[in-house]
């Protein structure tokens, strides 16, 4: 009664974020993370959006994905193999997050939205979607630019290294 | 075969909310700077697979247009997340967010 595309999706989505969290070494845990994301797209093309797919591909496996690896790559490995974590708030974590599954599950399957046939609405047209961002959403576009850039550079300008290049100029 | 099997708005809800989840216990439990941005990654997903549920719910264009400004938004905050956690482990040699103890460069 369920298409087996969506349970292999949320399996495969849900799972490889366990895995992303809970692995002992971070490079798993990118690469976990890049293969939720992946899953996350294939939802998107279930639901009829193909350019959020192919955008969510695009930023996240392609570069939020491999930015962490790198970050990884540029921690010394030491760091990241010592886990101080106490039993405790592990089991207090896991038994938050069974209560909100069950709190929030519950609330979904006994409200309104519970209803088959939901998804009878024609689906979003991609022409529309790129019409509507260069008229009523242009500002909002601009500013996001504006962000990214900005973003961009406070990054650039944090990872600096002053005291690298001011002892080449004393050298030079 | 499958195609004829509908999908409904309530089980990619129900995803969401088991991803909301996990990445809330991630946020929880660990205490890793770079596994703690891994969990608010995975938040910001649940809350675009949500976005674009209900796009194709209601049939609205807005909800993929969100989406799609919050994925960019997404990026921009690993990019500093991640130059954050590149300066502060070059002052405490640590990645670990329970060692960051004073605010002070």
């Amino acid at each position: 009664m369920v298409d087996p595309i969506f349970v292999g999706l949320a399996v495969l989505t849900v799972g490889s974020a366990i895995v992303a969290l809970d692995t002992k070494e971070l490079i798993y845990g990118a690469i976990g993370l890049a293969i939720s994301m992946l899953g996350i797209a294939g939802f998107f093309l279930l639901l009829d959006a193909p350019f959020v797919a192919m955008f969510q591909i695009a930023v996240y496996v392609g570069a939020v994905a491999v930015l962490i690896i790198f970050a990884v790559m540029l921690v010394r490995t030491q760091a990241l193999f010592t886990v101080r974590e106490d039993k405790g708030r592990k089991a207090a974590g896991i038994i938050l997050m069974l209560f909100i599954m069950g709190g929030l599950g519950a609330t979904l399957l006994i409200s309104g939205l519970n209803t088959p046939g939901s998804f009878t609405a024609p689906p979003v047209d991609i022409m529309a979607i790129g019409q509507e961002m260069l008229t009523y959403y242009s500002p909002t576009l601009i500013v996001m630019g504006l962000v990214l850039a900005g973003a961009v550079i406070a990054a650039l300008a944090l990872a600096r290294r002053e005291d690298v290049e001011q002892k080449d100029e004393r050298a030079s | 075969m499958w195609s004829k099997k509908m999908n409904e708005l309530v089980d990619f809800l129900i995803v969401s909310v088991v991803l909301v989840a996990v990445g809330i216990y991630g946020l929880v439990v660990k205490r890793n700077a770079i596994r703690m941005l891994i969990s608010i990654e995975i938040i910001a997903n649940a809350a675009n697979l949500n976005l674009v549920a209900f796009s194709r719910y209601t049939g609205n264009i807005q909800g993929q247009v969100f989406a799609l400004f919050s994925i960019a938004i997404a990026a921009a905050e690993v990019a500093i997340g991640l130059g954050l956690i590149i300066v502060a482990y070059r002052l405490y040699k640590e990645i670990d967010v329970a060692e960051f103890r004073s605010m002070k460069g």
